[in-house]
């Protein structure tokens, strides 16, 4: 609530680290979170996202660099004297004190005496009026969550942190509380600093978005840029779905030519991070909702110019709003297209000989010395 | 904007201040440990070393002790004092089976029949703790007494004439008898083995049992392969927490037996307040010690449960 | 055979119940002995019902006396094997420090050891540090054999406590002295309670250190003990009732009152 959109509030972070004996879980990183904005952490289990989170909050000492908040150094300080509060993890709400003194718990230890009107205009404001003396545990996941806001956001940080808020809720909550956190952030104007596995949170709520990968920021910027322009095979694949083929330069000029699976693919050379040496690998990426199917037999009605692969389909799943083929081309052993469900084809069964076709500018380039599946969600990981 | 760049890897580390942990903040654990741990050094560890050095002393009262290194007297505590020895582990052992077949139903009961009572028989339990159990090993006198209606029973349905020619009980006395020691002993250290019992039956989830049904298992092939593997770290510990004190128990060898009962703890304590020979007594309990110690680990290990501690 | 087949199906009851009955027992004779007017010196056999001792329960020469040491060394070392105890716990869950293995037997030992062996050996200690046996050396025996079990008590509750409610309160300006007294304190209460209960009644009761390390002075056991040899007097039958049902009542307002706090919340 105090000025904003100033470089007053600014969390900065320079050259911050943490070691955990020979485990370096946040190597030396730099990053500026402007104020008043909403701001993702994002990556899989163990990348440094949290850790880097808990630094900020002052939970976990920085090996090594500063953080500071509006131009003032809070490397050294305690947690309980940084303008910082936090939404934990699973939300660490005080099981033996009812909601009112949880929410009231900040205002009392920095001496407040009076203050009913501010928890219950708190409370307000996250619906929760009616639940002022129940414990947590008589409370539902939902709500739970939001306390957790309440008590922290009741204290007027400079900066909110929510370390993984939604984690612990089902699907349909989950969906429900984002637009809730989304709101209440554009209220009260506080920067939010939100750290998430789930990639499509954290591109619903940021503005904009790190994605985190072994204690380093891979890419960071706003979440349609992440989406459309991938630096490495790591965001591509982590952010959404991307089909990727390998392949090699044949000439490069406005646009890339590219022979991949016994074809030519092209893509604009703007849209490509890697070096674009004639004869040198590349790795093509296109998302799968850009693929149109066409069955073998129609192959002459696609419109010349747009980058074309044949495959076969091994396998279709219908999910309501789309349908997910998988394409087995010499291009890619397992190619994804999803096809929005306008009107049901006949054709596009599993066996049915087909043809990918897609805009060449929507096709972009990245550097074929990386690991191609970094990033894939396994089955393991998601578990 | 947001900037940000990762800083360039050829950025030495060493610019970088690297932060310890405060020396304050990390001696708070050493301050937290220090005032019990020591008090355990002082009057556990360190008595123990005396009592090693006293079991290798001799002299007398009048002219004082001296280590002289003699350990001719352990071998002669133990030629001399080898039936307690022996008596002490038997009662103890049989006091410790007991109290696993006796505590065993009732802890299941317990954990899973009790409903609602669940509450009332725990407390049921526990309350006895509350009352002393020298008095509670004292009224054991009165039911086990000589023409009592527990021996007028057991004399009725013969059972004493068993008991008498296998050793366990003297004509048709019960009191001052092996069995009344041992039935004394199974007594006091039964919620020792309950509660622990109870512990690790009550979480276990109830569905095992329905799953086991479901995969064609009886009842007591449930208990068998499934209930009592998932309570075995409270059959550990509750033997250990029934084995332990029994085998170092004097008091219901004195109360309720004869001197034909004496079990090692009498001794120690004989040779420790009234012979006042020191080594001789130190020496026993050192033996005591060291028996029980290894048979525990021995134990521990077999049954696969070292983090127990 | 329908009552057979009846008395399988319950087996684990009856046996159950009948395990309960052989705990109970004692406690019924002791209690109905505390009302007998034996004829002699010993309490063993019934004669006639009599009030007597109960009107009169101090009436048998040093008992009260004893029984109220008891209580205060009781209470004594109760609260310093809680207080000690409790720093330990909170040591062994929360913090990563050398030698913490060798720390953890040092701990267990106490409680794999037959009772009689850390009796002699505490006093032989005692006896070569010429200390005078009496109030002093009970206390220091009962804290020391009462801290692994109040460390086994509080570790419990603090493992399962969350150690992000701690972080929690500091996140809201609540200093360690603070996060302390109003997060960490109260939550880890209960396990701190029954860690203090058990150090209560395990000094209490304490017999057999206690009869090594006490000198001239008479605790309330080693005055059973005693009477034992010289004649039971009716009243410690009082004495041993009265305790019990103490205890249950304790018991049942503790759930009542944890009942109708969980009700009235709701």
């Amino acid at each position: 609530m105090t000025q904003q959109q100033t470089e007053g509030g600014d969390v900065r972070l320079t050259g911050i680290s943490k070691t955990y004996g020979s485990f370096k879980a946040v190597k030396p990183l730099d990053l500026t979170v402007p104020q008043g904005s909403f701001f993702a952490l994002l990556g899989a289990s163990g990348c440094g996202k949290t850790t880097t989170l808990r630094m900020i909050a002052g939970l976990e000492e920085a090996t090594t660099g500063t953080i500071s908040l509006g131009g003032r150094d809070i490397t050294d300080l305690p947690p309980y004297k940084r303008p910082v509060n936090t939404v934990f993890q699973s939300y660490a709400l005080f099981p033996h004190l009812d909601i009112t003194e949880n929410v009231a718990f900040g205002l009392r230890r920095r001496g407040i005496k009076s203050v009913k009107k501010q928890v219950d205009d708190m409370l307000e404001l996250v619906q929760l009026g009616d639940f002022a003396k129940r414990k947590p545990h008589q409370l539902s996941g939902g709500q739970q969550q939001r306390v957790a806001v309440a008590r922290a956001l009741i204290n007027h940080p400079q900066v909110l942190l929510l370390d993984e808020p939604l984690g612990a809720l089902d699907l349909k909550l989950r969906r429900q509380m984002q637009l809730e956190l989304k709101r209440i952030q554009t209220e009260v104007g506080i920067t939010f600093i939100h750290v998430t596995h789930d990639q499509e949170e954290a591109m619903t709520m940021a503005d904009t978005v790190a994605v985190m990968n072994g204690g380093r920021v891979e890419q960071l910027g706003a979440p349609a840029d992440l989406y459309e322009n991938p630096k490495t095979t790591f965001v591509a694949n982590f952010l959404g779905t991307s089909n990727l083929i390998e392949g090699e330069i044949v000439s490069a000029g406005t646009d890339i030519v590219v022979a991949a699976g016994g074809g030519k693919l092209r893509l604009p050379t703007e849209r490509c991070s890697a070096p674009t040496a004639n004869g040198g690998k590349l790795l093509l990426g296109v998302r799968p909702e850009k693929i149109s199917l066409a069955h073998a037999d129609d192959a002459d009605a696609i419109a010349d110019g747009r980058n074309r692969v044949t495959g076969r389909i091994v396998d279709s799943s219908f999910i309501g709003v789309s349908t997910q083929y998988v394409v087995e081309s010499p291009a890619g052993k397992a190619l994804q297209v999803y096809e929005q469900n306008v009107e049901r084809r006949a054709g596009l069964r599993a066996g049915a000989e087909v043809v990918l076709h897609w805009n060449p500018a929507h096709t972009f380039g990245l550097d074929a010395a990386q690991d191609i599946d970094a990033g894939v969600e396994t089955v393991e990981d998601a578990a | 904007m947001t900037v940000t760049k990762e800083a360039p890897p050829a950025a030495p580390v060493t610019e970088l201040k690297v932060r310890k942990a405060s020396t304050r903040k990390r001696l708070v654990p050493y301050w937290l440990l220090l005032p019990g741990i020591l008090w355990l050094v002082v009057f556990f560890a360190l008595p123990l070393v005396y009592q090693a050095s006293t079991s290798v002393q001799t002299g007398s009262l009048e002219k004082g002790f001296e280590v002289t290194w003699h350990f001719q007297t352990y071998w002669d505590a133990l030629k001399d004092y080898y039936p307690q020895f022996i008596r002490s582990l038997l009662y103890a052992g049989t006091a410790t089976l007991l109290c696993l077949l006796l505590g065993y139903p009732l802890a299941y009961l317990i954990a899973f029949k009790a409903g609602r009572w669940r509450n009332v028989v725990l407390v049921l339990v526990i309350a006895p703790f509350f009352t002393s159990f020298l008095i509670r090993t004292l009224a054991w006198k009165t039911i086990l007494a000589d023409g009592g209606a527990v021996v007028d029973v057991l004399n009725t349905l013969h059972i004493l004439d068993v008991t008498s020619w296998l050793g366990w009980t003297e004509s048709n006395r019960v009191l001052a008898t092996p069995m009344a020691v041992v039935c004394g002993l199974t007594y006091n250290f039964l919620p020792f083995m309950i509660l622990p019992l109870y512990t690790s039956l009550e979480r276990i989830d109830g569905r095992l049992h329905e799953a086991a049904g479901d995969l064609y298992a009886t009842p007591a092939t449930t208990f068998r392969k499934v209930t009592f593997p998932l309570s075995m770290p409270g059959v550990v510990s509750g033997t250990l927490l029934t084995f332990i004190p029994a085998s170092g128990d004097y008091v219901n060898a004195e109360l309720l037996g004869s001197t034909d009962t004496k079990m090692v703890g009498s001794v120690i304590q004989t040779q420790f307040l009234r012979v006042l020979d020191y080594p001789t007594a130190a020496a026993l309990s050192f033996i005591l010690m060291a028996v029980v110690l290894i048979m525990v680990t021995v134990y521990i290990r077999r049954s696969g449960t070292e983090d127990l501690v | 055979m329908p009552v057979l087949r009846w008395i399988r199906r319950n087996l684990i009851v009856i046996a159950g119940l009948l395990t309960l009955a052989y705990l109970i027992l004692p406690n019924v004779v002791v209690m109905v002995f505390s009302f007998n007017k034996p004829n002699g010196r010993f309490n063993y056999a019934w004669q006639h019902f009599s009030l007597d001792a109960w009107k009169d329960p101090c009436g048998v020469a040093d008992m009260c006396g004893s029984l109220s040491l008891s209580l205060q060394i009781a209470t004594w070392a109760t609260i310093g094997a809680t207080v000690l105890g409790t720093m330990i716990s909170f040591a062994l869950v929360r913090y990563r420090f050398r030698a913490r293995g060798a720390i953890n037997s040092l701990i267990f030992l106490p409680m794999a050891m037959p009772e009689v062996v850390m009796a002699a050996s505490l006093l032989t200690l005692f006896l070569n540090m010429g200390a005078q046996l009496g109030f002093w050396t009970i206390l220091i025996a009962h804290v020391m054999f009462c801290l692994s079990f109040v460390v086994t008590a509080v570790k419990a509750r603090v493992m399962s406590m969350d150690p992000r409610l701690e972080e929690a309160a500091r996140d809201l300006y609540a200093g360690p002295v603070q996060t302390f007294l109003r997060v960490t304190l109260p939550i880890a209460a209960p396990g701190i309670a029954a860690g203090a209960l058990l150090a209560f009644a395990l000094s209490f009761d304490d017999f057999i250190i206690t009869n090594f390390n006490a000198g001239s002075t008479v605790t309330f056991p080693m005055f059973v003990w005693g009477s034992a040899q010289r004649g039971t007097p009716v009243q410690i039958n009082v004495i041993g009732t009265a305790m019990f049902i103490i205890a249950v009542l304790v018991v049942v307002a503790g759930q009542l009152i944890a009942n109708r706090r969980k009700n009235s919340a709701r």
